[in-house]
């Protein structure tokens, strides 16, 4: 077991390291706080709401993962098989379901360090007022949730190809349609041809309404097992992905 | 009896509707070197996947090390280094940092790692690219990084897929050296479409084509084996008219002598026969008889080139 973590490990650690490498990590980073702060000072307007809360900050994080995370997990798996490396991690002692975990931590780590940079606007709220600090630390919570259902779907859908701007395009369609699953945009749709449990289904896989749940502070057990048993589902079909394309 | 450390039978792989390798079997023991050869798209490298656990035979065992790959892979890999094709690396890593990766992967830590980041260093010449990021590296250290990464953890078995591939001359013959040197207490399989490879290197060559296995037997016993019509040259500095062929030919008594004008003044008779090889001694003295300047006497060896495109294209006509 102490074994299995360790190589679980070794591939996090060299995954992450990865981003910091290259100029990627810092203009993610910077892309990340400015489009946050920007979207909350101007399109949330979060002076003129005058309210002692992170609502316009937090809203605005599904559209920005919406485009950020495909960016940071399209690489996970499609640079692999382009380069050729893909032999090299199969060949190693080492199981799928390892490089798997390890790769996806590795992107979901980083994720909670842009996070955690976006804290000065956490403590402007504080100077500036008295918010309810639980309800902005259990949006975080579901914020890094999110984000690491978003980067399980980018690295599963990362195997399929060995084009990192595919990888790209698809995960941030997809992940528009979990976004909009609870819309009619989306249910009209599937509404007309399938039966009623179909479509509520569906309606209950919506990233926005898990998330918003969150955001006002309601600490949901459904909400956690939604997200982490989206990120289970993904990640294991990553797995048989890695095994059944990584010759092509 | 050779311990025999890579043991697969009657390996099959197909794609699709295309066979890449076809019931082939293949065993090589502690201290052997294996040359893989064959044209491009034989199936050798398919066949180096399958022996490495990367894909998954159709069809066949593989044991390394009498360990099942099938049922116990990850036991199983820890005993094999693998450089596979173009020698993939992680571009963006430096030369210390991506070897050091490896050899935690493959379970090495504290001072054994050192000691061993510090051998790979030496032996395969790569400190002075120690701490440059891989992508700045030429094409022939890095292949050595390859290689490296193969060694790391002093594997029993060693499959390199191409290693000499883009290498100069000199760096060819570097490389050859260090598999020499490694190989007395190693199974290693190396592919190759370089036939000087094999000889240079290789205790065994097997030859593929079309995914069948067409030939496994040291060099020098294939050369026996399949073209053993060596040709006696000697090269005289007479004119040769034909009273003098027909005489030439009277009094040699093999199977196929042929004359072939060189230059203005000088000829040079081929001697072969196909059921055994001339007599040096026997044809000079007949050719004395004649009182021809002999200017040079040799056999022409039958390089494993010939071998390779007798056997490869024999089967492609069949």
């Amino acid at each position: 077991m102490n074994n299995y973590l360790n190589k679980t490990y070794i591939i996090l650690d060299r995954e992450l390291k990865g981003y910091f490498r290259t100029p990627l990590a810092s203009i993610f980073l910077l892309v990340f706080l400015a489009l946050s702060s920007g979207m909350t000072f101007f399109l949330g307007r979060f002076f003129e709401r005058d309210q002692a809360d992170l609502t316009a900050f937090f809203s605005w994080h599904p559209w920005l993962f919406l485009v950020l995370m495909p960016a940071i997990g399209m690489r996970l798996w499609a640079e692999e098989r382009r380069s050729g490396t893909i032999e090299l991690l199969i060949t190693l002692p080492v199981t799928n379901t390892q490089l798997v975990v390890g790769k996806f931590l590795a992107s979901w780590i980083f994720t909670l360090i842009a996070l955690i940079l976006t804290m000065p606007i956490w403590i402007t709220v504080n100077y500036l007022g008295d918010p309810d600090n639980n309800v902005i630390l259990i949006s975080y919570f579901g914020s890094w949730l999110m984000a690491g259902a978003f980067l399980a779907l980018t690295s599963c859908l990362s195997a399929l190809t060995k084009n990192q701007v595919i990888a790209f395009i698809i995960s941030s369609i997809s992940g528009f349609l979990l976004i909009m699953a609870g819309f009619n945009l989306v249910l009209s749709a599937v509404r007309s041809w399938s039966p009623n449990w179909i479509t509520e289904t569906i309606s209950s896989m919506s990233f926005l309404s898990h998330f918003s749940r969150l955001q006002m502070g309601v600490f949901d057990l459904s909400t956690l097992i939604f997200f982490i048993s989206m990120m289970i589902l993904c990640l294991w079909i990553n797995v048989q992905l890695v095994q059944v394309k990584k010759a092509d | 009896m050779s311990v025999k450390l890579i043991n697969a039978t009657n390996l099959k792989k197909s794609f699709d509707q295309f066979i890449a390798v076809d019931n082939i079997d293949l065993s090589v023991s502690r201290g052997e070197v294996v040359g893989f050869l064959g044209p491009n798209g034989a199936g050798k490298s398919t066949t180096m996947k399958m022996l490495t656990g990367f894909l998954e035979p159709d069809n066949g065992e593989i044991f390394i090390n009498n360990i099942n790959l099938k049922s116990d892979p990850l036991k199983a890999k820890e005993y094999i280094g693998y450089l596979p094709e173009g020698a993939p690396s992680y571009s963006d890593m430096i030369v210390a940092d991506f070897l050091s990766f490896i050899g935690k992967m493959r379970g090495l830590n504290g001072n054994y790692l050192s000691n061993r980041l510090e051998e790979m260093a030496n032996q395969i010449n790569l400190k002075e690219m120690w701490d440059r990021p891989i992508e700045t590296l030429s094409k022939g250290f890095k292949r050595r990084v390859g290689i490296a990464q193969a060694l790391i953890h002093d594997p029993d078995i060693l499959i390199l897929d191409e290693p000499t591939d883009g290498l100069d001359p000199n760096q060819k013959h570097e490389m050859r050296n260090l598999i020499k040197k490694i190989s007395t207490n190693k199974a290693i399989v190396i592919s190759t479409h370089i036939l000087e490879e094999v000889e240079a290197v290789c205790s065994r060559a097997v030859i593929i084509s079309n995914g069948k296995l067409l030939a496994n037997d040291t060099p020098k016993n294939l050369e026996n084996k399949f073209l053993n019509k060596n040709t006696l040259s000697i090269k005289v500095s007479n004119k040769i008219n034909d009273v003098i062929s027909k005489e030439i030919k009277s009094l040699l008594k093999y199977d196929d002598v042929r004359i072939q004008k060189t230059d203005i003044s000088a000829h040079t008779i081929l001697v072969s026969d196909n059921q055994k090889n001339p007599n040096l001694n026997t044809v000079l003295k007949q050719i004395n008889k004649l009182k021809l300047d002999i200017i040079e006497a040799n056999f022409q060896k039958v390089s494993l080139e010939e071998i390779f495109r007798t056997i490869t294209t024999e089967n492609n006509l069949k």
